[in-house]
């Protein structure tokens, strides 16, 4: 229905919007077979145990069951993880909370496993737990994993420069306070889920909803002892994830399961409830600062300790709070810092990577903290954040050099000039009776790739079919955010091809090359770069392949057109199939591998991270929060929001105010409402109404402006920008909340609980009489 | 039991369990997977369907309750090559990103725009706040129905 030459920096209708919504795109879900097995896993249901036995029994006579396993029919390390390998597929003598797997059991049909799942005895003993970054670093504190030799501190960890401690004793005004952040749900409306079956020469085919397929196939060959050769996983788009598909969910227990189904295939789908309880989360952290600055508002020293509690598995918690820490100063120069972490074990559910890896949680202490400051210092908050926002040749905050495109400046000063910004006290003034009105903004940034230590790597293939279609092997999940739309972009620009001649082939360790995990920032960056080299050879070996049949005596005179080779001289044409019947299958196949560049500064800091630390390139932006408070319920509302956002050169304004728009939404939710709550481990907020994320009425019209700059090292100038937008709101509405009615929050969620107690507070110290 | 009803304009006879939840029929049984479940308790909209012109959730639903019934899936609301103006203005206007909620969001839009064929933006917002999207923030999402809205009135 719109067929024209995709471009790369106009807005171009994303490719697979048309098949879904027809309802006609497969997602992983979607993916059923004939006689086809129910898999599903028994969980432990208690924070940390010691597994006296589980009994099989009862489960395993029941009428259509086909098999159920326990730990010790897991054939190889039994070990999941993606750094450290200290989770196992299903727990062997003890639970370290309480989405722990002690049994997969396989049936013909969801009625007769959910039977035969009830069925199962578990006998666990009750271990005495954790469940707070306290009582875990407590001494004597019950160990989580004993062979861990940090005891229950996974990571701990120091960026320093500079002399923070001398430096902040010598400041004119200090500021210290302590802030505190929940755990945060994904929310994707897809759970985990996957289909998986064995080939009958013992190859095992997953079809999975997961962020990494080619990293899944090394997690379950290592936690199965399956050769990766042995295993083909593929990943359709993917009904959201935002970092929680990103790592083993279930993977290994569909792997394991096709092991025992006799070639049968094998599904299986989380519940709501189970991806609440067993799926990763966003860190809750606990966040103490110390931020001095000269009396010009010229920031000097800043010393903070964070505390990331990571639950029962190490997943990618020591590397979120790296990157958490090296936000932890916010977008600004500050020559002495020194950011302590602790990243801890618990008996809690597993955090893990979420949209704003670990920079979330900063960014909301490191901005409120910059609000605290410009009130002390009576400086206005904005001019406060431009007199120290990061330029290109400053050092940051983690003392790597800026190099790269750093457009902070540039959003606060349009924020600076928004018309909400400068008409502030007249729109506070029209706030109506019991309502109080205010204005608040955030200036983030958010890293782009995996930082120093792991090669950030995409392998682009592109392929001129038989048929004269350009293929584009998409090795990165495209988990909504539109990398895939990206790609046929860049493939049309260079090829000069018309959207319909264009297929897109998903993630398939057997079809597309390595590319990396569809995470931080990084998709469209990496791949797009290695696809821009892949599809300029491509184009040169039609047009060189052209000139065969053309006879032309140089490939100057040949053009690549919509569907065809025309020789500009001579006025004749070849159609590409044509071009594409005289070369072998070989032939019409280019790929191309792209290395993001790292941080060239000899670092003498972080030394703890083994990887992902520091990094080179970051996108910005600077938010703007206008909300009302309920005097009577403690309600906030967003009325207004504006976002400024850099990160490079935009490829489609489209796709990119999509990214801005979500990540304000789901920032809004992290900020008015969300919270994981659990009572002794177990989950007390295991649905939609107990986790309440954002409905249509609770989000404000939004406002995104592209503040474009250029970023030499991106495909045609470009930087990630899925993630930058989540870090802004939380701070913003917080401010705000300080602007409308003086309450300095230090705990999230802003729920009108909070909001109200503080309200009330606020009014006995004014009024201590009363 | 044994079942009749309309699914997308076609008679539909059926022998099922009287129990079975629509949304397992429509995928499973049927193949009309483009209706999806997101949480299985009426909380977030993604089963949507159309059951005699009024929105419904499938996955509260069970089989004996379509007996007799006129179903509509988001496979039915246009032909198979054709586009509904709802599914034109969704895919103009940026109203798509992962997709999932995209078909329940779409079948609760067509019940919202005949009940009410020109809405407000904050009508399209409480008409569909029964409809949870985790991607767009829902901004371009209204942008469409506003869209569609228009468009149907120039064509009626």
């Amino acid at each position: 229905m719109f067929n024209h030459i995709p471009e790369i920096g106009k807005t171009f209708v994303r490719p697979d919007a048309a098949g879904k919504s027809k309802g006609t795109e497969k997602y992983a879900a979607d993916y059923y077979g004939d006689q086809l097995v129910w898999a599903g896993v028994r969980r432990a249901g208690i924070a940390c145990g010691r597994i006296r036995n589980v009994d099989t029994s009862a489960a395993q006579s029941l009428p259509g069951v086909v098999a159920v396993l326990t730990a010790k029919d897991v054939p190889g390390t039994n070990r999941q993880g993606i750094v450290h390998k200290d989770q196992p597929v299903l727990a062997e003598d003890k639970v370290r909370y309480s989405g722990d797997a002690v049994a997969l059991v396989l049936a013909d049909d969801r009625a007769t496993l959910d039977k035969a799942l009830a069925l199962l005895k578990v006998d666990i003993e009750p271990l005495p737990a954790v469940f707070t970054h306290e009582e875990a670093l407590k001494p004597g504190a019950p160990v989580i994993h004993e062979s861990h030799p940090g005891g229950n501190i996974l990571l701990q960890a120091q960026i320093r420069q500079g002399n923070a401690v001398q430096a902040l004793a010598d400041c004119d005004v200090l500021i210290e306070e302590s802030f505190d952040v929940p755990m945060q749900a994904h929310a994707f409306l897809e759970t985990e889920n996957g289909l998986a079956w064995q080939e009958p020469d013992g190859r095992i085919v997953l079809i999975c909803s997961t962020q990494a397929p080619f990293r899944d196939r090394w997690e379950i060959g290592h936690a199965l002892g399956i050769p990766m050769d042995k295993l083909r996983v593929s990943s359709p788009y993917l009904g959201g994830a935002f970092g929680g598909k990103d790592g083993a969910t279930v993977q290994c227990f569909l792997a394991l399961a096709a092991m025992h189904a006799q070639g049968r295939p094998v599904k299986m789908t989380w519940s709501r409830e189970e991806n609440f309880a067993a799926g990763y989360k966003r860190h809750a952290a606990h966040m103490e600062y110390r931020l001095g600055a000269k009396a010009d508002g010229t920031l000097q020293a800043l010393h903070c300790k964070l505390f990331y509690n990571t639950g029962a598995y190490a997943h990618l918690g020591g590397e979120v709070m790296a990157l958490g820490m090296e936000h932890a100063g916010g977008p600004y120069r500050i020559l002495h810092t020194l950011v302590e972490g602790w990243c801890v074990y618990t008996n809690q559910p597993i955090a893990g990577a979420m949209r704003g890896f670990g920079v979330a949680q900063v960014s909301f202490a490191a901005e409120r903290m910059m609000d605290l400051l410009a009130a002390k210092l009576n400086m206005d908050p904005l001019d406060l954040r431009q007199k120290n926002a990061l330029r290109r040749g400053d050092q940051n905050t983690s003392g790597v050099t800026m190099t790269q495109s750093t457009g902070i400046d540039a959003c606060l000063a349009e924020l600076q000039a928004s018309p909400l910004w400068q008409n502030r006290s007249q729109w506070k003034e029209q706030a109506s009776l019991f309502k109080r009105r205010g204005v608040g903004v955030s200036a983030v940034f958010n890293a782009i790739g995996y930082g120093r230590g792991l090669p950030d790597s995409a392998i682009a293939k592109i392929e001129l079919t038989q048929e004269g279609n350009i293929r584009v092997y998409n090795g990165v999940t495209d988990m909504g955010q539109g990398n895939a739309t990206a790609f046929v972009q860049i493939a049309g620009q260079i090829l000069c091809q018309e959207n319909n001649r264009f297929e897109l082939i998903q993630p398939d360790t057997d079809r597309t090359l390595p590319s990396g995990s569809s995470s931080a920032s990084r998709t469209t960056y990496t791949y797009g770069n290695a696809l821009i080299k892949a599809a300029e050879d491509l184009r040169r070996k039609i047009i060189g392949r052209a000139s065969l049949i053309l006879l032309a005596d140089t490939l100057d005179g040949l053009e690549l057109l919509p569907g065809r080779v025309r020789d500009m001289q001579s006025g004749r044409e070849i159609p590409l199939e044509m071009i594409a019947s005289i070369m072998p299958p070989e032939d019409r196949i280019c790929t191309s591998q792209f290395l993001m560049p790292v941080v060239r500064d000899k670092m003498n800091t972080g030394k703890e991270f083994v990887i992902g630390f520091p990094h080179l390139l970051f996108s910005y932006a600077a938010h703007l929060a206008a909300i009302e408070v309920d005097e009577l319920t403690g309600a906030i509302e967003v009325k207004e929001y504006d976002a400024k956002t850099e990160a490079g050169h935009v490829l489609n304004p489209h796709t990119f105010t999509q990214q801005v728009h979500g990540a304000i939404a789901q920032g809004i939710g992290y900020a008015l409402f969300e919270e994981i709550v659990t009572k002794d481990g177990r989950l007390m907020t295991p649905d939609f109404t107990t986790y309440h994320i954002p409905c249509a009425p609770d989000v404000p019209e939004m406002r995104s402006q592209i503040i474009e700059t250029w970023e030499p090292s991106g495909p045609y100038g470009m930087k990630g920008v899925g993630e930058v937008g989540s870090n802004g709101p939380l701070p913003a509405i917080a401010n705000a909340l300080a602007d409308a009615c003086g309450v300095q929050m230090t705990c999230s969620p802003l729920s009108p609980e909070r909001v109200l107690l503080a309200l009330a507070q606020m009014k006995k110290q004014e009024n201590p009489r009363q | 039991m044994k079942i009749q009803f309309i699914l997308n304009g076609e008679e539909i006879h059926l022998d099922v369990a009287a129990d079975r939840r629509v949304v397992d029929l429509l995928r499973e049984d049927l193949g009309f997977t483009g209706t999806k479940e997101g949480c299985g308790a009426g909380e977030c909209g993604a089963c949507s369907i159309l059951v005699n012109g009024e929105h419904r959730l499938s996955c509260l639903m069970v089989a004996a309750q379509l007996a007799g019934a006129e179903i509509v899936t988001i496979e039915g609301l246009s032909g198979e090559k054709g586009f509904h103006p709802l599914q034109e203005a969704f895919i103009r206007e940026g109203a798509v990103q992962c997709g999932f909620c995209t078909p329940g969001m779409i079948i609760a839009a067509e019940a919202l725009l005949k009940s009410n064929p020109n809405p407000t933006r904050e009508e399209i917002r409480s008409g569909l706040s029964g409809n949870l999207c985790r991607c767009t923030g829902y901004q371009k999402i209204v942008d469409a129905v506003s869209e569609a809205s228009r468009i149907g009135k120039k064509t009626t």
